[in-house]
């Protein structure tokens, strides 16, 4: 790991003040150091964030929650509230790498997270997202890439936390100190590769985030997120799904189905959600909706499992959403 | 770049006149042996009178909310099993490099360096973390247990002895990291099920396949703990 000098604060505004001159931010480290380990970025500045009391907690409000995003993903999994009414986020926060990473990894890092393509995190390749202009997994290895929306890098969105924040239908207070605060929904924190390969999210390099905003679900919604991966634990999904049901009695009036290690950028089903709107779920319609999750998927040359994978993922959370099956004993723990 | 052995900071660097040629194993000077001199060195001659840890030095440049730390070494005071220890450290160390090549605690392993083994399993204030992905900077201010702070003097941790009884190990490297993270399990809840240890245990790697000693191992403790 190359030398940096670092600016420990304590406070958001000392922080922001340390936002300039290619300076990075620190929160929990466990992505940074991964990749500064790996010698695919090499910042001469830190910017500490660890020690800001004021970015960790959860806070339930009027209009719902507001989470800290410094709060570690252990806190999250555990917090009897959000275990209540916010399944879907208590088992992705739960679910992502080890127990011991749980204790470290901040919501905030989990969402920023760079992309595990293999290529892209060996210092041995300079790909499209470094800033070059090739992609080897197209003709390489790419059995754990996408299979929809991929035109110009097929790595896959890699943060769980960011599939439960989509079906919550949340968002990231963004702050500035030269413009202040903006919100900035979880689809839209994320640049698409085809828009711009080496942007990742739209934060700019002198902004915070300081508050993850979630509104109160609507009376009747149940929630749920399963992972599948090749290991039980400490991987990253091959496919994974978050679903959100607004019930009325056993008819759905509502569902966001969210698709997380298909794309570069964590998405929702259209198809999927269109077919269980106004239906009762059991366990036809809800393999219907997994059927159409992969419609229009152009896999890759190693990964057309996933054609078949993401249905069976995306039909068994339905299930377990809707209080009709137990949590999948394959998907990873 | 990505050699781990790189970051080893200044203050314990081998001088090569001093460290026999590799492989001779004459010199009398182990290199094990030498990391612990040089750690304990830092340790007994440092400032003890910081703010947040940090020594005097370090201190004086906190403004507005903004400690400066680095490139350069730092003083920084760390608490490893209820012993101050005072060292000095660039701000990449990492917590594992700080305690095996200052403080001359080798029971924590350093195998990935990733946080994708968790041999390197410590606790930060009572909760298990991956101290090869911890900065030793961001452990100021809390309570670290390592390995060597489980037992008392000549006497075994519980878990242990029952790692012992069941002749939980193998080769041993993922050990120690298995014992802080069950021992982890048994503080928060002392009557865990089969399912709580392994899923205690998901992080930890072990390459020998031990974990069936290892769920036995950690019940058998909980009983004794029980019933102690």
């Amino acid at each position: 790991m190359n030398r940096f000098s670092m600016a420990d604060c304590t406070t958001v505004d000392a922080a922001l003040s340390q936002l300039k001159d290619g300076a990075v931010v620190k929160a929990g480290g466990v992505d940074l150091l991964d990749r500064m380990k790996d010698g695919i970025e090499e910042p001469t500045r830190l910017v500490n964030i660890r020690n800001v009391a004021e970015l960790r907690g959860i806070r339930e409000t009027d209009h719902g929650l507001t989470i800290g995003p410094l709060t570690t993903l252990a806190e999250i999994s555990d917090h009897p509230l959000i275990r209540a009414q916010y399944q879907i986020l208590s088992d992705a926060c739960g679910h992502a790498a080890t127990p011991h990473i749980r204790n470290m990894a901040t919501v905030g890092g989990n969402l920023l997270q760079r992309v595990q393509c293999w290529y892209y995190r060996s210092a041995d390749f300079q790909c499209i997202r470094k800033g070059k202009d090739l992609c080897f997994a197209f003709d390489g290895l790419n059995q754990y890439h996408a299979i929809m929306e991929y035109a110009t890098c097929p790595s896959v969105a890699p943060s769980s936390a960011a599939v439960a924040l989509l079906g919550l239908n949340g968002s990231v207070e963004l702050s500035s100190a030269k413009r202040g605060k903006r919100t900035v929904g979880i689809k839209e924190l994320y640049v698409v590769p085809d828009a711009n390969p080496t942007k990742f999210t739209v934060i700019e390099p002198d902004e915070l985030i300081t508050a993850i905003v979630i509104p109160k679900p609507a009376p009747g919604t149940r929630s749920a997120y399963q992972k599948y991966g090749e290991k039980e634990s400490f991987d990253w999904a091959i496919a994974d799904a978050g679903v959100v049901l607004e019930m009325d009695g056993d008819i759905c009036r509502r569902a966001v189905i969210v698709m997380g290690a298909a794309s570069p950028v964590v998405r929702r089903s259209p198809q999927a959600e269109a077919a269980l709107a106004g239906k009762t779920i059991n366990e036809e319609t809800a393999r219907a909706a997994g059927k159409v999750a992969v419609e229009g998927a152009t896999p890759l040359s190693m990964n057309a499992y996933k054609l078949d994978l993401f249905p069976v993922a995306v039909y068994r959370t339905i299930l377990l959403a809707a209080g009709q099956r137990d949590r999948d004993p394959s998907a990873a723990g | 770049m990505s050699d781990s052995r790189e970051s080893i900071p200044s203050s314990t660097e081998i001088d090569p006149k001093t460290t026999a040629p590799a492989g001779s194993g004459r010199s009398g000077i182990s290199r094990r042996g030498f990391l612990k001199g040089a750690g304990l060195t830092a340790a007994g001659t440092a400032l003890l009178d910081g703010v947040q840890g940090f020594t005097r030095e370090a201190a004086a440049e906190t403004t507005h909310g903004v400690t400066e730390l680095g490139p350069g070494p730092v003083q920084v005071k760390l608490h490893v099993n209820g012993v101050e220890h005072t060292v000095e450290i660039e701000p990449r160390t990492t917590l594992a490099e700080a305690l095996r090549m200052h403080l001359g605690m080798t029971g924590t392993k350093i195998a990935c360096d990733r946080g994708v083994c968790s041999g390197c399993t410590v606790w930060l204030d009572k909760m298990p973390v991956n101290s090869c992905m911890t900065l030793a900077i961001d452990a100021v201010g809390h309570n670290v247990t390592t390995i060597e702070g489980l037992s008392s003097s000549d006497r075994m941790h519980p878990l242990q002895a029952a790692f012992v009884k069941h002749d939980a190990l193998q080769c041993g490297f993922c050990t120690p990291g298995m014992v802080m993270s069950c021992a982890a399990l048994l503080e928060r809840n002392p009557n865990p099920s089969e399912h709580d240890v392994r899923h205690a245990v998901s992080g930890n790697l072990c390459r020998c396949g031990t974990y069936p000693k290892i769920f036995a191992a950690t019940l058998d403790a909980a009983g004794t703990t029980r019933t102690a």
